[in-house]
């Protein structure tokens, strides 16, 4: 037991260390949820490059909005659209100057069987589906952009009974993913990696079809004084952070 | 008028599937709870167990596992394919089942006490008359546990209204078949219609203390449960 003990409080020691050095500048990101794996890979290289630590939550963006109305600790919020960050601007609730736009999305019709959605999105006017699963239009921009699709291509009525809503993207893709709804549409980025979709089968949508899915990043009133915030900031405007934001899906 | 045509119809889809769920659970429960009231079998620990899942498993977890398994790759989604009905998922049907799981021990639990409380003696009194166990039952052990279903229905009912995380994962959030009052709720938070939340959310305050106030009132000097 005595030869332990040394061991334990060096191993205790160094416990408590790895903490406080972490805690000194860590940068808490409300993450839209579309964003979820670029911001995991992105997070590693921005740990390793700057020594700062990025702890993310995930999620809808006006659901962000409410809980950054009332307080919550977030320090950089990335937004699924560009305006709930201009509307947390114009209420005094970021640091001023510090809104850009950080990827823009793309949006994809995707089925999880390979081989049912042609690289034309002609799936769609066939009509053979029981359930096409989108992300909920009144708070997701993806949502709200598949309506605009459906508009734009005359398919709003015919695919009217046959519409289900995920409350966010993830939900939207959970849906299709687990077989429930045979395809929906979902962000690039959720099947989307190194330049190839990487299961089931997608059809990319043209960008000409809806509103472009600006998403915006902002420094909220919470980070003015946090370097790490402003480190993520400026490491997402990078070069790096930029190939790797373009490697699923997104424009910049 | 502060609630729109939507609002009206998520409260009236809510009211269906409580209403609904309540009367399957009576009539599903009844029996359950009778049997775990009376039985000696080993199985009375691990079926009470199960009924009781739904108090302290996360709505999550359930809504998960109903996804999955009422799909079209899930055990229940093929046999519902096989038999030509489709899969439930999307639809009034799922949340009905989703719902009977889900509020089953709120039903269970109350009706299981009031025949615990019922005892043997009130049974071999009717017994020594001649009552048919089913004569027994109809006409003792119904009337005696009276206080019983009435707490049963009313948990039942009030918890089915008060259900979000289940009808959220398996519901797909579809106007008059799965978006009940809590969904639409959370919708309008999302949207930032603070305005319309408040009104619904404020009835639903309202409509609960309502409800369980007359169940607290009535039931004076006893635990709202027994």
């Amino acid at each position: 037991m005595s030869k332990c003990a040394p061991r334990f409080a060096l191993a205790a020691l160094a416990t408590f260390m790895t903490f406080n050095s972490a805690w000194a500048d860590e940068v808490q990101v409300a993450v839209a949820a579309n964003f979820t794996a670029p911001i995991q890979a992105i997070a590693k290289d921005f740990e390793k490059d700057t020594g700062h630590k990025l702890v993310a939550a995930y999620g809808a963006t006006g659901q962000f909005y409410a809980q950054i109305k009332n307080g919550a600790p977030f320090e950089v919020f990335l937004a699924a659209d560009d305006s709930t960050p201009a509307k947390l601007e114009s209420e005094g609730d970021t640091v001023k100057g510090s809104r850009f736009t950080y990827a823009v999305g793309t949006l994809a019709l995707w089925s999880a069987k390979p081989g049912y959605v042609d690289d034309k999105g002609e799936v769609l006017k066939k009509n053979e589906f029981k359930h096409l699963s989108i992300a909920n239009p009144k708070a997701a921009p993806y949502g709200l952009a598949a309506t605009q699709v459906l508009d734009k291509l005359k398919l709003t009525d015919a695919t009217k009974g046959k519409l289900v809503e995920g409350q966010n993207i993830t939900q939207a893709f959970q849906f299709v993913s687990t077989g429930n709804a045979e395809l929906g549409f979902v962000a690039l980025s959720q099947i989307y990696k190194d330049g190839k979709v990487t299961e089931g089968s997608a059809w990319i949508v043209p960008a000409s079809l809806h509103e472009p899915i600006k998403q915006d990043a902002v420094i909220l009133n919470k980070g003015k004084d946090n370097a790490a915030a402003k480190a993520l900031v400026e490491y997402l405007k990078g070069p790096k952070a930029t190939a790797l934001i373009k490697s699923y899906g997104y424009e910049i | 008028m502060p609630l729109d045509a939507s609002d009206l119809g998520a409260i009236w889809l809510t009211f269906k599937l409580a209403s609904l769920t309540t009367l399957i659970l009576l009539l599903v429960g009844t029996p359950i709870a009778w049997w775990l009231a009376r039985t000696r079998s080993w199985l009375r620990g691990p079926v009470g167990a199960v009924v009781a899942l739904p108090l302290v498993l996360p709505p999550t977890v359930i809504g998960f596992y109903l996804l999955l398994a009422l799909g079209p790759n899930g055990w229940i989604g093929q046999t519902t394919e096989a038999l030509g009905l489709g899969t439930v998922v999307f639809s009034f049907t799922g949340l009905v089942i989703g719902s009977v799981i889900y509020s089953m021990p709120f039903v269970v639990q109350p009706l299981q006490n009031a025949f615990t409380a019922i005892g043997e003696r009130p049974l071999e009194v009717a017994a020594t008359l001649r009552a048919s166990p089913w004569d027994c039952f109809v006409h003792v052990v119904l009337p005696l546990a009276r206080p019983g279903f009435i707490t049963a229905s009313i948990l039942g009912f009030a918890h089915t209204v008060g259900e979000f995380g289940v009808v959220l994962m398996i519901g797909g959030n579809i106007p008059d078949k799965t978006r009940v009052v809590s969904v639409q709720i959370f919708d309008h938070v999302e949207a930032m219609e603070y305005q319309q939340a408040h009104w619904l959310a404020g009835a639903m305050l309202v409509f609960s203390f309502l409800v369980l106030l007359a169940l607290y009132s009535s039931r004076r000097g006893k635990s709202a449960w027994s």
